[in-house]
C-alpha cells in the first residue's frame, strides 16, 4: 500500500503546541515536528522520549578519570618515578594532589567530545549531510507537523485532513510513497 | 510558556517576528561586505602578517630576539599569553555560566563572545609555543611513548598541566560553540540563494533538521556542556596561575593566584566583549537584540569581578607585609615605587579605580563611557599581567643581577601581530557566520520581546 506523509504547517509554536494536543487526544500519531528552535513542551505531547546523552557523558567522563589516573600512575610511579628535587613518587595515593588538574582536565575532555561526538551520531548529523528538514522554511519561521497514515491505520487519509485542517495550520502538503 | 515581568525591560525591542530576527542576523551574511569591513580587514590583515612574519624571524633565529636577559627569563611572551587567555574567559563564561543561571540576556551575545574566546585561546597558545624555539618539538609536551628511554612529561608540573587545561578547554569552548552554530547554519543553508554559499553551508549545517527529538537532545547537550564548561572556566585560569604560585619567587609565590585570577580573566574578558560588541551592533544595525540594558548587565559584571580584583590587589600589597618576609616586603615595595611604578599604578587606576565609577547608573548605562571604560580595563589588564611577571623578576636575590626589561621590536611586532590576527579571525567571523544565536533567540521572543510584552504586537 502507499503511504502518504501529511506535512501539515503553522506559523506560531503555541498554535502548533495546541493544535499537537487536540490530534493526540483524538488519537492521532504524530511522527515527528519540525521547528526552527526547540519548542518547550512539544516532547511529551507527540510522545518524545527525553534523550540519553547525559548519561553517556557521565560514562564518558569516568572513562576519561580512570584512562587518566591508570596512565599517570603508569608513567610517574610505576615506569619512571621521576625524581624532582629529591621527592620521587613512590605511590599514587600520596601524591595524588599534584595529579588532580590532569585527572580533572581529561575527564571534561573526554566527556565533552564523546557526548558530541555521540550527539552527531545520533542525529546522523555530519559535515555535508544533505538537508533533512521538509521545507527550508522550517529554519525560519514555520513549524511543520509530519503525520503518516501507516502509523494512522483506523483514520481515513480524508478523516486525516479535516482533522489537520481543523488546527490552525497555514499550509497542508502531501506526499505519497511506495 | 514562561511569563515574565512587565517590570522587566525587553531584550528585544520593537516589533520583531520570527522571520525578522533571521533577517536581521542574516543580512549581513547575504549582502555585499560595506567598504569599512574590507579597510578594517586589511588593516588588520598586514599587522597580522608583520607579526607572523615577527614570529618567523624569531623562529629562524632564536629567543634571543626577544628583550630577555638572565634576571628577566619571562616577560612579554607569557604577559600576552596571561593576557590573552583572561580575554578567553568571557565567552564561556557567558554561555556555560549565565545558561546554568538561565540567563536570558546571554543569548544574544554569547555567540560573538564565545567566537571571541576561541581566537584569543588560538592566541594565547601561540606563545607558549613559539617560546618553545623549537615549534616542531611541540608535540614533546603530550605524554608519548618514546625512545628516548622511558622519558615521560612531568605531571607533577603546573606547565604540563597548563598543556592539558588549554587543550581542553580550546577544543571543548570549540564544540560548544559548532553544536551552538549548527542550527543557525542550517537557516543561513535554506535561505541561500547562489549555489556556492549554499554548497558551503549545506557543509557547515550538517545537514540539520530542526526534529523534535533533535531539539531535546541539542538541549540536553547545550546543558550537559555548560556544566563541563563551568568548572572548566575556573580550572584553567587557576592552572594558569599555578604556573605563578607554585613557584618560590617573591611577587608569585602567593596562594591568593587562582581565584584572584579568575576574577581578572573575567573582568578582561568582559571589557573585550564590550569594546567588539558596542561596535559590532552599530555596525550590523543589531541595536534591538543588543542595547543598553545588554551592555548594563556586563558593565555589572565588570565591577564586580573588578572589585574582586581591587581586593586581592589590596590583600596581597597586606600580606606582603604582615607575612614578615623581608624578600616578599621588598618585592610589593619594588613594585609600588620601584622602577615599575609607572606600570603598577596604570594597573592599580585602570583595574581598581576605573570599574568603581560603574556604581553610577548612568554611567553604566552610556554606551560611549563603556567603550572607553572597556579599552582601560583591556590596557589595565595587560598590565597586571606584566607587574606581575616582570616587576617580580627584574630585582631577585643577588643584587648585582638586578636588571630591567626593555621589549625589542620583535617584542612588539608579535604583540600587535596577535591583535591584527585576532582582529582577522573576528572579521571573518563577522562576514560569515551568525553573529547571533538567532535561533536561540526566538524562543526567548515572546516571553522577552518588547511588542509581545507589552501586549502592543501587531497581526503577526
Amino acid at each position: 500500500m502507499a503511504e502518504t506523509i501529511i506535512y501539515a504547517m503553522y506559523d506560531d509554536d503555541d498554535i502548533l503546541k495546541d493544535g499537537a494536543k487536540k490530534l493526540v487526544s483524538k488519537g492521532v500519531k504524530i511522527t515527528e515536528v519540525f521547528s526552527p528552535f526547540p519548542v518547550h513542551g512539544i516532547d511529551p505531547i507527540i510522545g518524545i522520549k527525553d534523550t540519553r546523552l547525559g548519561i553517556m557523558a557521565f560514562l564518558y567522563g569516568l572513562t576519561g578519570t580512570v584512562l587518566a589516573t591508570v596512565g599517570m600512575r603508569y608513567m610517574m610511579v610505576v615506569d619512571w618515578p621521576m625524581n624532582i628535587g629529591g621527592k620521587p613518587n613512590f605511590s599514587y595515593l600520596e601524591n595524588i594532589l599534584a595529579f588532580i588538574p590532569v585527572t580533572f582536565e581529561f575527564t571534561v575532555l573526554c566527556a565533552a567530545h564523546g557526548m558530541a561526538i555521540t550527539y552527531f551520531l545520533r542525529n546522523k548529523t555530519l559535515p555535508g549531510m544533505p538537508a533533512q528538514n521538509p521545507d527550508p522554511r522550517t529554519t525560519d519561521d514555520r513549524f511543520v507537523m509530519e503525520i503518516r497514515t501507516d502509523e494512522n491505520q483506523k483514520f481515513s487519509l480524508k478523516e486525516l485532513e479535516t482533522l489537520v485542517k481543523e488546527t490552525g495550520i497555514v499550509e497542508f502538503d502531501k506526499k505519497s510513497r511506495e | 510558556m514562561h511569563k515574565e515581568s512587565a517590570i522587566r525591560e525587553p531584550l528585544i525591542l520593537g516589533h520583531k517576528t520570527y522571520h525578522d530576527i533571521t533577517e536581521d542576523v542574516c543580512r549581513s551574511i547575504e549582502d555585499k561586505a560595506p567598504r569599512m569591513w574590507y579597510i578594517l580587514f586589511s588593516i588588520a590583515l598586514v599587522i597580522g602578517l608583520y607579526g607572523v612574519g615577527c614570529i618567523l624571524y624569531l623562529l629562524g633565529t632564536g629567543v634571543g630576539t626577544w628583550g630577555l636577559n638572565k634576571t628577566v627569563g619571562w616577560a612579554w611572551d607569557i604577559t600576552n599569553f596571561v593576557w590573552w587567555v583572561g580575554i578567553g574567559h568571557a565567552g564561556t563564561l557567558i554561555s556555560a555560566v549565565l545558561l546554568l543561571f538561565r540567563q536570558k540576556w546571554r543569548m544574544a551575545i554569547n555567540r560573538s563572545a564565545e567566537a571571541m574566546t576561541i581566537f584569543a585561546v588560538f592566541m594565547a597558545g601561540l606563545f607558549p609555543l613559539i617560546h618553545m624555539g623549537r615549534l616542531w618539538l611541540g608535540y614533546w609536551t603530550i605524554p608519548l611513548p618514546n625512545q628516548f628511554g622511558s622519558l615521560w612529561v612531568n605531571f607533577n608540573s603546573p606547565l604540563l598541566w597548563d598543556v592539558f587545561a588549554i587543550s581542553t578547554y580550546l577544543s571543548v569552548s570549540l564544540v560548544f560553540w559548532y553544536i551552538g552554530l549548527i542550527p543557525d547554519f542550517a537557516t543561513i543553508r535554506d535561505r541561500a540563494k547562489k549555489p556556492l554559499a549554499k554548497k558551503m553551508y549545506s557543509i557547515l549545517a550538517f545537514g540539520w533538521s530542526g526534529r523534535a527529538k533533535h531539539w531535546n537532545r541539542f538541549e540536553n547537550i547545550s546543558l550537559v556542556l555548560a556544566g563541563l564548561a563551568t568548572p572548566l572556566v575556573f580550572s584553567v585560569h587557576s592552572i594558569v596561575s599555578f604556573d605563578f604560585a607554585t613557584s618560590v619567587i617573591p611577587g608569585w609565590h602567593t596562594t591568593i593566584f587562582p581565584p584572584y585570577f579568575v576574577a581578572g580573566a573575567v573582568f578582561s574578558g568582559f571589557a573585550m566583549v564590550q569594546t567588539l560588541l558596542l561596535i559590532m551592533r552599530k555596525a550590523m544595525s543589531l541595536e534591538a537584540y543588543i542595547h543598553t540594558r545588554h551592555v548594563e548587565y556586563m558593565n555589572i559584571v565588570i565591577m564586580v569581578t573588578g572589585s574582586i580584583v581591587g581586593v586581592a590587589y589590596i590583600t596581597e600589597l597586606f600580606i606582603s607585609f604582615y607575612s614578615g618576609v623581608e624578600y616578599e616586603s621588598y618585592a610589593f615595595i619594588n613594585r609600588l615605587s620601584g622602577p615599575y611604578w609607572w606600570a603598577y599604578w596604570s594597573m592599580m587606576t585602570c583595574n581598581v579605580i576605573s570599574p568603581q565609577l560603574m556604581w553610577f547608573k548612568k554611567l553604566r548605562r552610556s554606551l560611549l563611557f563603556t567603550f572607553f571604560i572597556s579599552i582601560v580595563v583591556n590596557i589595565g589588564m595587560w598590565f597586571e599581567r606584566f607587574v606581575i611577571i616582570v616587576t617580580s623578576t627584574h630585582r631577585d636575590y643577588l643584587p648585582s643581577s638586578w636588571s630591567m626589561f626593555y621589549p625589542t621590536h620583535i617584542d612588539i611586532g608579535i604583540f600587535i601581530g596577535t591583535i591584527g590576527l585576532f582582529s582577522v579571525f573576528f572579521l571573518l567571523f563577522a562576514r560569515f557566520f551568525p553573529v547571533l544565536a538567532l535561533n536561540e533567540l526566538k524562543t526567548i521572543l515572546k516571553s522577552s520581546g518588547e511588542s509581545y510584552k507589552n501586549d502592543t504586537k501587531k497581526d503577526h
